[in-house]
């Protein structure tokens, strides 16, 4: 088999739970040639030191992100609505458990 | 109407710069889908996969003392730092890839010899105590390096350093730990030990590269928060911790130069042979030849490995699809027999 076919493993997304009641993070990726073996891989590299309870792993390509170029842009309409957070409401104040 | 294209692209061009500015004025970190200049991504993507490159090659001194190692222990440790060297290798491929080059391109520079690695990993590893020596001196050397580029100003390169360094620390932990026993051992394993520091302080000195003043890429690095601390001042920094660690180990410093200089506050250091330096970054270091070899048989004696992987891959593919097809035929069966029975019931339903 060529070079070419093995240089060619699709890329993997890694994601790693670091004890229960965490939410998986992402760690890194791989090349693997498929899922199987991209998990077992994820876990020689990215668990060799009790990191994680349970990996995932992702096909790179079957991730959709927002638009980079978009920056702050796309994400504006949560600023300016500080009455959507606690400490928006002031009069409370001296007020026990609220 | 080109005029116009060609206005609005640089417009857009200037806004994308200003942001990439404002991201590195904020020592704010730049990710993967951002823009950047080429040239922050070309100089960012040769370091990373060049420090890759070092990790991979960086197996092979010690690599070579796994089936001597002195003791059972000694040998789990060994491998298991061999293994962590493949490990940093593989967290900075993935950090590089980010970057545009594929994998694939990043091992062949490597294999045909395009690409540099740390000129440190071209000295033989002559003894056991060059294990120790490697892990105390080498690896802690990269650990100065290392811990402020865990703060690069590329998010993807930063993560990867903050993983390495977490590991890295066993490394030079359990160097220094096998030159103490040997320091402490029969006047022979002592002289061991002395010899490795005295063959590796100086290459181990030379890892953070020439004198600032004949480090010409350091200053935009360092502009990009990429680099964070000159190469003077990172190996000043090296020298004033390992002089208390040799004392502790009853071992000396091959440095007829090295004193206490109480005005500056720092250790002082002689001169260090940056013609030899030069010499092995050319390719004519000890080692730089069989390292080399060495790689490119690995590669090729791995091929196997990776042809299994994939021919294992298309099977498990090619089973899980026919089991596929087998469950659908089973339920088109099944709908079949239903549609046959719904349908005379339906006859029976207009018969009635």
């Amino acid at each position: 088999m060529s070079e070419n076919q093995t240089g060619n493993w699709p890329l993997w997304e890694v994601f790693v739970r670091s004890s229960r009641g965490l939410s998986h993070v992402h760690a890194g990726s791989l090349h693997a040639p498929d899922a199987t073996m991209a998990v077992r891989n994820a876990r020689d590299l990215y668990t060799r030191r009790n990191e994680g309870t349970s990996v995932w792993v992702v096909p790179a390509d079957a991730i959709t992100a927002s638009d980079p170029d978009s920056k702050g842009g796309y994400f504006e309409s949560a600023q300016g609505k500080s009455y959507r957070h606690a400490t928006y409401y002031t009069k409370s104040e001296g007020v026990k458990h609220l | 109407m080109t005029e116009q294209t060609t206005t609005a692209d640089q417009a857009a061009t200037t806004a994308e710069q200003q942001h990439f500015e404002h991201l590195i004025s904020e020592d704010s970190r730049v990710e993967p889908r951002d823009w950047m200049p080429e040239a922050y991504r070309k100089s960012l993507t040769r370091q990373v996969s060049q420090h890759a490159h070092s990790e991979i090659i960086g197996m092979q001194p010690e690599a070579n003392w796994i089936t001597r190692a002195p003791s059972l222990k000694r040998k789990a440790v060994l491998m298991a730092k061999v293994q962590d060297e493949a490990g940093h290798g593989l967290y900075l491929y993935s950090a590089a890839e980010t970057l545009g080059t594929p994998r694939s391109v990043l091992n062949e520079q490597l294999l045909s010899g395009k690409a540099k690695y740390s000129s440190i990993f071209n000295y033989p590893a002559r003894t056991w105590a060059d294990m120790g020596a490697i892990g105390w001196l080498v690896d802690g050397a990269a650990i100065c390096n290392q811990v402020p580029l865990c703060r690069a100003s590329y998010g993807p390169y930063g993560r990867a350093m903050v993983r390495i360094c977490k590991e890295e620390s066993f490394h030079q932990r359990q160097g220094w730990e096998i030159l103490y026993e040997l320091s402490h051992g029969t006047e022979a394993q002592k002289q061991m030990a002395q010899d490795a520091v005295n063959r590796f302080y100086g290459p181990a000195l030379q890892m953070f590269g020439p004198p600032d003043a004949d480090s010409p890429n350091s200053q935009q690095s360092m502009q990009w928060n990429i680099k964070r601390f000159s190469n003077d001042e990172l190996r000043q920094r090296f020298v004033d911790m390992i002089v208390p660690q040799a004392e502790a180990l009853g071992l000396t410093l091959p440095d007829p130069d090295l004193k206490w200089n109480e005005e500056r506050g720092h250790y002082d250091y002689g001169q260090l042979d940056w013609d030899e330096f030069m010499s092995v970054i050319k390719g004519s270091g000890p080692c730089n030849v069989q390292r080399m070899k060495r790689r490119r048989e690995a590669h090729a004696q791995g091929a196997w490995v990776r042809e299994a992987a994939e021919a294992y891959a298309q099977r498990q593919a090619r089973e899980a699809a026919e089991a596929a097809a087998a469950a659908s035929a089973t339920d088109a069966e099944a709908t079949e027999e239903f549609t046959v029975v719904a349908g005379r019931g339906s006859a029976e339903l207009i018969g009635a």
